[in-house]
């Protein structure tokens, strides 16, 4: 924190709470993560935590969070393999593993094909630093966004995972962070940097080991070179009673693809920024799914920008809300001037349950060129009649057949994960939700 | 198969119902015994597809008079899923696409709660697949629609075969086919024929309603019924088919003298 020499005001503004613990962070031995807190705690000084009357959280209440405070993670939980087991992936031995923020290394286990990074900042070497430095925080997502600021502020450490020219690594990298602490804030930080015509396979998991309250901030920062390819996987699994504050930060290079799929099942109040810069060729294909209910709230705001010609983005964006819960999307869509020959695809698509669900959609299209293709849609309803008959018609209950139907619903987008292992996974855990057995 | 000593399986007097308000069936009699097979035949807006509907339960249909017996219990006294356990089957004319559930997920689920009513053996995916592989070659379908969600980018004739396919796993007590033959080629008409004859027994009971009298030359009926602003006004055999195709339904509604007559009498004057 800067020094105050004036005198402060007597309410404490809740930003500043969270920020209490920040001074004590000891200095990294990275400049550039010095240099970038330093920039954070300036940027903070100009924000604060967000209000209703703030346009992009019009729809997202924070009362829930603001009456809580956090603690810092003072020690690390000891976790066995077996405590993690449930969480492993049978195809994927490169795993990260970060329990409550702090990187797991008996639990972790790193890529053996060579030149291939994957490792957490702490323990980077310096042959690599200087390609892993240029990129962290560099994609402009600290300035007017606080949470991603808070992450900053607290930089420490970060997954890393480098992929170097050429290279085509066949088995996905799993980071998986592990909340096991109540009452703590962490702000989780990752980098995938993508080579030149590579091709890499992430998968950004976030679980809980208890159901209390916690605060979780992670940032992602993702480049792709030109050519390169990422399929990226994220899901969310927070305990019922956590916050989920989360930036992804997506720069795509000429000619590259990014694919991802994000699944939000957990935490009491989620909010995914994912923001995807293409640049000229490039494709990217943003799918998501929320399956809430009781009283959760999953906000998902997503940006894609269309910075030059000929970019392809495809977005499919599905919300099942049941009991009163309340699902936000904004998907906005940048078409800057000169971004000739965009082709872009939204769809939002919003599933009610109960008479108390509610859903928020606000397709956003900001185009600026003259010579492109954008196509949005929203809907929102229950579950569709006549195919509730026609289960009904084979013998199947009211309860299974809206349940079928639901499960059904949410599978066009887990159908869509490329992992074998992690799509059966939620298969089985979006059944258990929706009460079938199949 | 016609048997006088059968035992009625379906009982309809005088039946009316309405949707959105507008009556479409004006009190529509039936009687189908088991191992029968009937056909309801009609000029479009009949009521043909609103009588499947009611027998199936649907909610947007209303039933202002009359009475439907099952196995002589009150069919109206059951919602939709009790009806389809206690043995009744619908073979929708447009199948309902489900996509994001695979097909042998929602054949095993309602094959299962079948079995369950029946107090018979429910099956295991592994046990399933091979069972329901056997009843596809019935119907020459492709194993590779097991895989597929429910109807989703299928042809017309390859919705209708999974219809069937499901007739042949559920074995109902009766089977109302709801213009099975629409949209189907020659070829694809024959293998559901094939299939649906293969499905007739002593015991259950077939209602075929169809526009088009070209399904009846391979699922030969017992019975043929023309229905017309929602009454069955005549009652025949195959032959009374062939006679509608050559004729239309014009002629039943306007009590006129056969073709021949009208000309002996020209003839004689």
């Amino acid at each position: 924190m800067s020094t105050v020499t004036a005198i402060r005001q007597p309410a404490v503004d809740y930003l500043d709470t969270l920020l209490t613990s920040q001074p004590q962070l000891t200095p990294s031995r990275w400049a550039r993560v010095n240099t970038l807190r330093t920039e954070a705690l300036a940027h903070l000084e100009e924000l604060q935590i967000p209000t209703l009357r703030d346009e992009e959280w019009r729809f997202t209440d924070l009362a829930r969070l603001t009456r809580l405070s956090f603690e810092p993670v003072r020690s690390a939980s000891l976790l066995l393999p077996t405590d993690i087991a449930p969480f492993c992936l049978g195809d994927v031995s490169t795993r990260l593993v970060f329990v409550d923020g702090i990187y797991a290394p008996q639990l972790s286990s790193q890529a053996t094909e060579s030149g291939v990074v994957v490792t957490h900042l702490s323990a980077m070497g310096a042959d690599h630093a200087a390609r892993i430095e240029a990129q962290l925080g560099g994609h402009q997502i600290t300035s007017d966004n606080v949470f991603a600021a808070l992450n900053t502020a607290f930089l420490h450490d970060a997954a890393v995972i480098l992929v170097p020219r050429n290279v085509e690594l066949a088995e996905p990298v799993h980071v998986l962070f592990l909340a096991t602490q109540v009452g703590v804030a962490n702000h989780p930080r990752c980098l995938l940097v993508a080579e030149s015509g590579s091709s890499v396979t992430l998968i950004e998991d976030y679980v809980a080991l208890q159901d209390g309250p916690y605060l979780i901030n992670p940032v992602m920062e993702i480049v792709l070179a030109d050519q390169a390819h990422v399929k990226h996987m994220r899901v969310q699994r927070d305990s019922s009673q956590a916050f989920h504050m989360a930036n992804c930060a997506v720069s795509a290079g000429r000619a590259s693809r990014y694919q991802s799929v994000s699944i939000a099942m957990g935490a009491q109040i989620s909010r995914y920024n994912l923001s995807v810069l293409l640049g000229e060729g490039a494709e990217c294909a943003v799918d998501g799914l929320a399956l809430i209910a009781d009283s959760q709230l999953a906000d998902t705001h997503t940006c894609i920008d269309h910075a030059k010609p000929h970019g392809i983005s495809r977005q499919l964006h599905k919300c099942i809300a049941g009991d009163s819960a309340h699902a936000v999307f904004n998907g906005k869509i940048l078409v800057r001037q000169g971004a000739q020959r965009t082709d872009s695809v939204q769809s939002s698509r919003n599933l009610l349950l109960s008479a108390k669900a509610h859903v928020d959609t606000k397709p956003q299209l900001e185009i600026f060129a003259d010579d492109v293709k954008c196509a949005h849609g929203a809907t929102v309803g229950q579950l569709d009649a006549e195919e509730v008959f026609y289960l009904k018609s084979r013998g199947l209950s009211d309860g299974v057949a809206r349940n079928l139907l639901t499960y059904a619903f949410a599978g066009e987008i887990i159908d869509r994960i490329p992992v074998a292992s992690l799509k059966h996974r939620l298969q089985q855990r979006v059944l258990e939700q929706t009460g079938i057995a199949l | 198969m016609i048997n006088p000593n059968s035992p009625v399986l379906l009982e309809v007097r005088g039946l009316c119902a309405s949707v959105n308000g507008i009556e479409i069936l004006k009190g529509l009699d039936l009687s189908v015994r088991r191992g029968e097979v009937h056909a309801i035949m009609g000029p479009n807006g009949s009521g043909k597809s609103t009588f499947a509907k009611v027998l199936a339960g649907h909610t947007a249909y209303e039933v202002t008079a009359g009475s439907v017996l099952f196995e002589g219990k009150n069919l109206f006294a059951l919602a939709p899923e009790e009806r389809a356990r206690a043995g009744v089957f619908l073979a929708f004319q447009y199948p309902i696409e489900i996509p994001g559930v695979a097909n042998s997920q929602f054949l095993r689920l309602s094959y299962n709660t079948l079995q369950a009513q029946r107090g018979k053996e429910e099956l295991d995916p592994l046990e399933f697949d091979d069972f329901v592989r056997e009843k596809m070659k019935l119907l020459d379908m492709n194993p590779d629609f097991l895989d597929r969600s429910v109807n989703e980018g299928f042809s017309g004739g390859e919705k209708k075969r999974n219809e069937i396919l499901q007739m042949a796993l559920l074995e109902p007590g009766l089977a109302i086919l709801d213009e099975t033959d629409s949209g189907l080629d020659i070829d694809a008409l024959r293998v559901v024929s094939q299939g649906v004859n293969q499905l007739i027994t002593p015991d259950n009971a077939i209602v075929l309603v169809t526009h088009y009298q070209r399904l009846l030359n391979y699922i030969v009926p017992d019975f043929v019924h023309v229905l017309d602003a929602g009454r069955i006004i005549k009652t025949g055999d195959k032959a009374l088919a062939l006679e509608l195709e050559e004729r239309g339904y014009d002629w039943l509604s306007t009590p006129h003298q056969s073709a021949g007559e009208t000309i002996a009498a020209g003839v004689s004057a």
